[in-house]
């Protein structure tokens, strides 16, 4: 049988445009108000990157100081994975782009595109390649600019996104310890509830296109929202049983930050108490494939987490996708 | 039958202390206070409770509790 290599978390490292958008903010641009965005998403305030900042630039930040947590230098990295909805342009990917600025000369990159669900998804690919041996060092980005992206006319969507960037290193780990197991799925049924139409080869940006604001988020709130409670608890049991652990072995779960009506839910169905579950999303809204490794470096950072802690990563998103991973934590 | 055990949803989902008051005729959102995302979980709980899947346009149109009860008789 060939050697298996256990995988894990090396190095992380996140970055957010300083510009704050609060509540108040928004009042002033569309007909809601704070309180009723506060109480129906959690959301108190999200960041928007500069005009002329695209997803690469908050990229090649995070992935900077991912790579400086790692110890390790950019020049070592065999391959670099971004994940995200708003890559700079169509080509090249934003990987390709973050690979020039950091100079990883070595490095084989490419982008991944599973909506918030992304960035697990990016990390369980990356982490095949170090576990059958082809690959030591991976760099995984989960980076979007989606303020690009809403129609900052539409009130039930433009409240809800931030941008941000969140990056890990992957490296060979000690035995037992690092990425357990993982669990991706998709439903593309019902991919149409949550979507960005224009811009493709279906709708190709035209004048039309962008009259009829096909180059925006869409989305069918009360369909996502199902489909996010209910695929949440199911994608962390299922990466729980795959490595043999129950709900009670979790110490910390690092759910997607989309809103926290859906975590409190979620989190009540696998009766986890909320002193377990990483909640920022007050501070900078859904960042979709950002939002799960910006909450776990600011967990890390806040110590939240320490070596031998059992975590659990769930998101769901677009595609529809989901994704869940189980980490024994070993930095 | 089914509207005891919606009426005991509904004051699980809600947090309510006494449902002793709630008829088939008390509006979720106009009664309640239910915003429209209780109002989403509160289905989805009746989805699981009874087995049903209740479809977003059959959601919006219910006006009361009443109408709930007899969406999950029709389609048990």
């Amino acid at each position: 049988m060939m050697q298996e290599y256990a995988v894990g978390i090396t190095g992380i490292g996140s970055y957010l445009p300083e510009k704050e958008v609060t509540n108040f903010d928004i009042e002033k641009m569309v007909d809601t108000t704070d309180e009723w965005i506060r109480t129906r998403t959690g959301i108190s305030c999200r960041r928007v990157a500069d005009e002329r900042v695209a997803t690469s630039d908050l990229s090649t930040e995070a992935a900077k100081r991912a790579l400086a947590d790692a110890g390790i230098e950019a020049a070592e990295l065999d391959l670099i994975i971004v994940a995200t909805v708003t890559p700079d342009m169509a080509f090249p990917s934003t990987a390709c782009i973050v690979q020039s600025n950091i100079k990883a000369v070595k490095a084989a990159a490419f982008d991944i595109e599973a909506a918030c669900s992304g960035f697990l998804y990016a990390m369980t690919v990356g982490q095949q390649f170090i576990k059958n041996g082809f690959y030591k060092n991976v760099l995984i980005i989960g980076a979007e600019t989606l303020s690009k992206v809403v129609d900052w006319e539409d009130r039930n969507t433009c409240v809800l996104f931030g941008d941000g960037a969140g990056a890990v290193v992957l490296q060979r780990v000690e035995e037992g310890y690092g990425i357990l197991s993982s669990y991706l799925g998709a439903d593309g049924f019902n991919g149409s509830a949550l979507a960005q139409p224009g811009g493709g080869s279906r709708i190709p940006a035209t004048i039309e296109s962008v009259t009829n604001k096909l180059h925006f988020v869409k989305m069918d709130g009360s369909e996502v929202f199902k489909f996010a409670v209910r695929v949440m608890g199911k994608a962390a049991m299922e990466a729980l049983e795959l490595c043999g652990l129950t709900l009670e072995d979790i110490d910390f779960m690092i759910p997607h930050q989309a809103n926290i009506r859906i975590i409190d839910a979620a989190a009540k169905r696998l009766k986890l108490p909320m002193e377990k579950v990483y909640v920022n999303l007050d501070r900078y809204g859904n960042m979709s494939a950002a939002s799960v490794p910006v909450a776990l470096d600011e967990a890390v950072r806040e110590n939240r987490i320490k070596k031998g802690d059992i975590v659990v990563l769930v998101a769901f998103g677009g595609g529809l996708t989901w994704g869940s991973s189980v980490l024994k934590w070993s930095k | 039958m089914v509207f005891e055990k919606v009426k005991k949803i509904i004051g699980e989902q809600l947090g309510l202390d006494d449902v002793s008051g709630v008829t088939p005729q008390t509006s979720l959102m106009g009664d309640l206070e239910a915003d429209s995302l209780d109002a989403v979980e509160i289905i989805m709980a009746i989805e699981d409770e009874f087995g049903v899947e209740i479809p977003d346009d059959a959601a919006e149109g219910f006006k009361n509790i009443g109408d709930i009860v007899k969406y999950v008789e029709a389609n048990q």
